[in-house]
């Protein structure tokens, strides 16, 4: 297995839209390997997009199992992910392997419905939220083009109850 | 040879100020670092990292005129750059109530005591002119754990008449 090197913002190649995954080949579960060893090199991240090491297909991997105190659904493969279903707004804190040394608030969507494939080409169908739906929408955002320096919110934030993380 | 100087200016607030004090610092091939510009009560501020290759005496005499201009004051330090190395707050503690005197020092001394490494500070005034209300957010690292925090805020809102509250932050890598 290889260790992919990451993008790093500036580049222009972050901000291109990825294709839909067409073939479930060797290869590709290959590269979802590479992937997944990839990811488990940076401790506490618990998300990658296939864009981040400049393969532009639509693959994002997830796990935030590490952080039990978190509701979720283990390791999960997504492939050509489609966000059916958003419910509510929350604003928490984000950084990415892709943007070193800075992190700032980003609002988004508490629940959501997904549907994705997995490396066999099978259909998945989670409800997730919290960080779990965080990390999801973060990671989609890669295969649009978008960072979460796209999606910031002010640093002077309204007196108000909404939570830094999961909620 | 770069050097790193931190600009502090302060005056009455008007519009333009960013635009021209940046500019006469991008005429003297100034980089500019990390800042921090916001308008207290009736006052635009800034603090402001500049890299220059000249002297501090020659970034005096560029923004003297400009200041004077639009009667802002400012001073200027050396200072060592020290970018990309940003500590991540790992706490948010919000506090607000009437305003009344000490309440900051009470509280800041009070985290002080609870392990509290204050990354970022911002309070206003609000409230009506004849009952104002004090509105501090602080994002900061929490030496001590979360634990002894919490208690330290108890204490402080039970003794102060303050709503104090703490949510933990845990960024999303990703």
């Amino acid at each position: 297995m290889a260790h992919l090197n990451i993008l790093l913002y500036p580049d222009e190649r972050l901000k291109q839209a990825s294709q839909p995954v067409k073939e479930f080949s060797e290869d590709l579960k290959s590269f979802i390997h590479d992937l997944e060893k990839t990811f488990r090199s940076f401790p506490g991240c618990v998300g990658i997009a296939a864009p981040q090491v400049g393969r532009f297909e639509r693959i994002v991997l997830v796990d935030i199992s590490h952080k039990p105190q978190h509701a979720n659904h283990g390791f999960l493969v997504l492939i050509n992910p489609e966000i059916t279903f958003f419910e509510g707004r929350s604003i928490g804190r984000e950084g990415c392997l892709s943007v070193p040394d800075y992190t700032g608030k980003v609002e988004r969507a508490k629940s959501i419905s997904l549907e994705a494939l997995n490396e066999n080409g099978e259909k998945q169908v989670f409800q997730m939220s919290g960080y779990e739906a965080r990390a999801v929408q973060h990671e989609i955002d890669h295969l649009d083009g978008k960072l979460f320096l796209d999606r910031l919110v002010s640093r002077r934030n309204a007196l108000n109850k909404r939570a830094e993380i999961s909620i | 040879m770069e050097n790193w100087l931190m600009l502090t200016l302060v005056g009455k607030d008007r519009p333009g100020i960013v635009a021209k004090i940046s500019q006469a610092l991008f005429d003297l091939s100034g980089n500019l670092g990390e800042a921090s510009m916001t308008r207290l009560g009736g006052n635009f501020t800034i603090m402001l990292m500049v890299c220059v290759q000249e002297k501090k005496s020659a970034v005096q005499e560029k923004l003297q005129p400009v200041c004077d201009e639009m009667e802002l004051f400012f001073h200027l330090d050396e200072i060592e750059g020290r970018l990309h190395q940003h500590i991540e707050p790992d706490v948010r503690i919000s506090i607000h109530g009437a305003d009344q005197a000490g309440i900051v020092a009470r509280a800041t001394s009070a985290l002080s005591k609870a392990g509290l490494n204050i990354l970022n500070l911002e309070s206003d005034v609000g409230g009506h002119p004849d009952s104002p209300v004090y509105v501090m957010h602080i994002e900061g690292v929490a030496s001590k754990g979360l634990e002894i925090l919490d208690q330290a805020l108890q204490t402080l809102s039970r003794e102060n008449d303050v709503v104090a509250r703490m949510t933990p932050i845990d960024t999303m890598v990703g």
